[in-house]
């Protein structure tokens, strides 16, 4: 295999608060290859969106990156200077936001916000600039691209905020794009458009994805390879067809058996009992023992990955698969 | 037993309040100050060295004499003396009594005002509503000093003329916050509870709404007080607050203005030190308490 | 634009009227107009005459339309003391009122917005709470006395600045005033920071809270994911965005700056319209007291105009607003 585009390891991101240190990610290694779509699952508050801001460096304090190595194509990000930081942003790393009503800037017009983009990191003028700025609009869809580029954010609906997102992430052609639930706040069917748009967008530029979300449904349909995230770790990953179709952790088999779509008719949906475990007391071990049907006593220590051909899941107890 | 429930409310909330002016130096200073300054006031004539408006005690000899000095009968006017051989220690001391009497007289008579008010607006909405709304506005949209000018101007000096325009130059804000609060309140379970019980109207409005519009009252209250202090002190300066007979800190410090440019300086910054303090340990403390009703500005 | 501000116009004409109304009403309905417009010592012919001009033995209807007929043709009354009509008096005046305020509102913003940031970017740190409390202590200073203070220390123990009068006038393009000479400007100087240090502290507590709700914001999360610099997301994003309150707020300030330079005035003894009301109230010439009023309140009114304006050119928002 290549070097990959990135290569996370035992990344732990901590919140210091009054009550106790939240453990938001805790231990996390993955890699994401060249033109892979990676697929970040998991409910709010396991860690996942700030996963993605920590590659960025863009955690909110008090949290912080506290240990662990991130690297982007080979080069360390953790411990690099803010200036540095910000040569990587929006340049070669670009990222993508849940909700476009409030991503773009109210009061500066979509061009001016586009513009800056562009001038942050190349040394072009204004005209050129503008010019990079239309193309992209033009890219993503957005009809009369010169016009709307005076626009306001408020002039444009959610989807096409969003397209106005995806195409200032494009500007620069980075070789990495994160994407933190982007269609979760829109309407279903502009939802598909803008999947399929980022879909094809990757595909086109050969850039790498990291897609946060909280559906399993929508990752299914795009990503190459899909990782579940729970109360901070990672519990379960491998190629997408071969999770879904054989969920080992008993955590990823319940957000299966959750989806609508996924349970055949007639058999009812079968929710997971009880709640996230607040993110100050998580059990010891297995997080998720308290909530799990499987668990044993020797689920109070904490499991280690399991690695087994291209899947890997951290469980004591996972769900067996007879060779089909 | 809901007046129960609303009384536990408020002692938790003043027990907030405490807590969260102990847990700020500056604000327990401040708190503290205030206390002070607020006794002083009440026992003044006990603690005055001399009574500073019995003429029979000045001696005009005595006049203008700087910090310190000796009087001819042995007394030391720390302070100094104004124009007529005053102590200033003394005037201070009765100057503190009016100026913080008229604060707090016109700071109450405008909260109950306002609340009426806002309570009314908020309770019956519609036409009535709009038209107090409507002159709250008006009177917030005007500078208090100009309105206070304007009034004093048509009417005269006078110490109830005086807060008479304090009141109407304050209540507007009061009946904006209780309006506000009460509102929040007016949709809860509990009042609707109420009026199917068949309470009457006003219990419901002082019983029940007014407890749960308090915090915000508490707070813009001291604020007020401070700016009725300040607003008094600058119309007495112009010479249109307070006669000449009930001097407060303001007509002191016109006093020694006067003065100011011949070097007798005590005569006017002691008197406006005091009022400083008097006004910034209230708004330091006040202000400490608007940090702990309004989380959003975020605790410390 | 037009429509928007075609419908402010009516507005403002139709508080203007309201105002007229109550300021009549007061003079001539609840007082003695004979009493309050006419000088004790006039002879009994000047008393017919006045009472001719102004309609006194009419019905009170009557009254308010020749009232407001004298006032739209800039007839006010006379002066008792001046001899002079009303409005010329404080026309002469008006200039440097103006001229004081304006200084004082600049000293304010040009110090108050950078203390806020600071204070606003670094909150609860050292520099805030001394920003904080010293903004605490400036509201709580009593203007006048802050004022004779500023007066006790630089003129007479420093003596570098002139205590009190306006001083040499210069002409600029036409204009008259004493900012183009360096004995205006020192004469200027005091009145103007005495004026402005009550202002001061709401600009810094006003940009110090908006700055505290804009940086948490998603759109200056984004910004900094395109590897915009610091230095522009809170000089243009931010800052614009705290532009908008502000302008509103200050737009209110003024008028009650105006009107508060009644006592800058009288300390400084400046000859503006200030210190013609307190002088004409001391002197009971009442028709300078009611020209004084409709002047200022016209004032505001204009003021609030201009703000309104110049929100609806600043923020896209409301300058579209009509059109949907």
């Amino acid at each position: 295999m290549t070097q990959p585009v990135l290569d996370v390891r035992n990344l732990s991101t901590h919140f210091p608060t009054r009550r106790g240190v939240i453990k938001a990610v805790d231990d996390v290694s993955f890699q994401v290859g060249q033109r892979e779509i990676v697929g970040l699952v998991g409910e709010s508050g396991s860690g996942k969106s700030i996963t993605g801001f920590s590659i960025l460096g863009l955690v909110d304090p008090p949290g912080r990156v506290v240990s662990g190595s991130i690297r982007f194509q080979g080069e360390e990000l953790t411990g690099l200077p803010q200036k540095a930081m910000r040569t990587i942003r929006g340049k070669r790393i670009a990222m993508i936001f849940q909700d476009p009503m409030m991503t773009l800037n109210p009061v500066l017009s979509v061009g001016t916000q586009m513009i800056e983009t562009v001038l942050a990191h190349d040394n072009v003028s204004r005209a050129e600039a503008r010019a990079r700025s239309r193309d992209a609009l033009g890219l993503v869809g957005i009809p009369s691209p010169d016009e709307r580029l005076d626009a306001y954010p408020h002039q444009f609906s959610g989807g096409m905020r969003q397209r106005v997102a995806i195409a200032i992430a494009l500007l620069h052609r980075p070789e990495l794009i994160i994407a933190d639930e982007p269609t979760t706040a829109l309407d279903v069917t502009i939802q598909s458009q803008i999947l399929f748009e980022i879909k094809r967008l990757a595909n086109e530029f050969s850039m790498a994805l990291i897609w946060i979300s909280h559906d399993l449904g929508v990752v299914a349909a795009l990503a190459d390879r899909v990782m579940v995230m729970y109360a901070g770790k990672i519990v379960e990953a491998g190629p997408v067809d071969d999770v879904l179709a054989r969920p080992a952790h008993p955590y990823t088999v319940g957000l299966m058996q959750a989806i609508p779509a996924a349970v055949p008719r007639g058999e009812p949906l079968k929710p997971i009992p009880g709640m996230a475990p607040s993110p100050l007391a998580r059990p010891s071990g297995c997080a998720f023992r308290d909530r799990c049907d499987r668990a044993t006593d020797i689920c109070a220590t904490p499991p280690a990955l399991d690695l087994s051909e291209a899947r890997e899941w951290r469980c004591f107890h996972p769900k067996e698969w007879r060779a089909a | 037993m809901s007046a129960l429930s609303f009384l536990s409310r408020e002692d938790a909330l003043s027990a907030r309040l405490l807590r969260g002016i102990a847990s700020s130096p500056k604000a327990l200073f401040g708190g503290i100050i205030c206390l002070i300054l607020l006794l002083t006031a009440v026992l003044g004539p006990l603690l005055t060295p001399q009574n500073p408006y019995d003429l029979a005690v000045l001696d005009i000899l005595d006049a203008k004499l700087p910090p310190g000095s000796q009087s001819m009968d042995g007394l030391t006017y720390w302070l100094g003396t104004d124009g007529q051989g005053r102590d200033m220690l003394s005037a201070m001391i009765y100057g503190l009594r009016t100026s913080l009497g008229v604060g707090l007289f016109s700071g109450i008579v405008a909260l109950i005002v306002g609340t009426v008010l806002g309570l009314i607006a908020a309770y019956y909405g519609g036409r009535i509503d709009a038209l107090i709304m409507r002159v709250v506005d008006l009177m917030l949209g005007l500078p208090t000093i100009l309105v206070a000018l304007m009034l004093l101007a048509l009417l005269g000096q006078g110490l109830w003329k005086v807060v008479f325009a304090l009141v109407l130059v304050q209540w507007a804000t009061f009946a904006r916050a209780v309006r506000s609060a009460a509102l929040v309140e007016k949709n809860k379970d509990y009042i609707e509870a109420a009026v199917t019980l068949g309470i009457s109207t006003p219990r419901i409005l002082l019983g029940h709404l007014l407890p749960n519009c308090l915090p915000p009252l508490i707070v813009i209250g001291m604020l007020q007080v401070a700016n009725a202090i300040s607003a008094e002190a600058t119309l007495s300066f112009l010479g249109i607050g307070l006669p000449i007979t009930q001097p407060s800190l303001g007509l002191l410090i016109a006093n020694g203005y006067q003065v100011l440019m011949s070097g007798e300086y005590w005569i006017s910054v002691y008197p406006g030190l005091l009022l400083l303090t008097l006004v910034f340990s209230i708004n330091i403390t006040g202000d400490r308490c608007r940090e702990i009703l309004n989380p959003r500005l975020g605790e410390r | 634009m037009s429509v928007f501000v075609i419908r402010r116009l009516m507005q403002s004409i139709a508080v203007l009227v309201v105002t007229a109304l109550i300021v009549f009403l007061g003079v001539y309905a609840i007082g003695d107009p004979i009493e309050m417009l006419i000088s004790h010592d006039a002879s009994p012919a000047e008393r017919a005459q006045v009472i001719l001009s102004l309609g006194l033995d009419r019905p009170l209807w009557q009254q308010f339309f020749t009232f407001c007929w004298n006032a739209l043709h800039g007839d006010l009354g006379r002066s008792f003391v001046f001899n002079k009509p009303t409005i010329t008096l404080i026309f002469e005046r008006l200039p440097a009122t103006l001229e004081l305020t304006l200084t004082g509102l600049v000293f304010a913003l040009a110090l108050g917005i950078p203390l806020g940031l600071i204070s606003g970017l670094k909150p609860n740190s050292v520099t805030d709470e001394a920003i904080m409390t010293g903004s605490i202590l400036g509201f709580s200073l009593p203007g006048f006395w802050q004022g004779m203070m500023l007066i006790m220390i630089f003129s007479v123990w420093l003596g570098w600045l002139p205590s009190t009068g306006r001083g040499e006038m210069g002409s600029f393009l036409g204009i008259h005033s004493s900012l183009f000479t360096l004995d205006g400007l020192k004469h200027l100087i005091l009145p103007a920071i005495n004026l402005s240090l009550f202002k001061l502290s709401l600009v810094i507590r006003l940009t110090r809270t908006g700055v505290r709700e804009t940086m948490p914001l998603d759109f200056v999360k984004f910004a900094r994911a395109k590897g915009i610099s610091e230095r522009r997301i809170v000089f243009v994003h931010v800052l614009k965005n705290i532009l908008i309150p502000l302008i509103t707020v200050i737009g209110m300030e003024l008028g009650s700056m105006l009107a508060f330079a009644v006592v800058t005035e009288t300390i400084f003894a400046w000859p503006g319209i200030g210190k013609l009301l307190i002088d004409s109230i001391m002197r009971l010439d009442r028709p300078v007291v009611v020209a004084y009023l409709l002047v200022i309140v016209s004032l505001f009114i204009l003021i609030n105009f201009a703000v309104d304006i110049l929100y609806s050119l600043i923020d896209p928002r409301v300058r579209l607003g009509d059109q949907s």
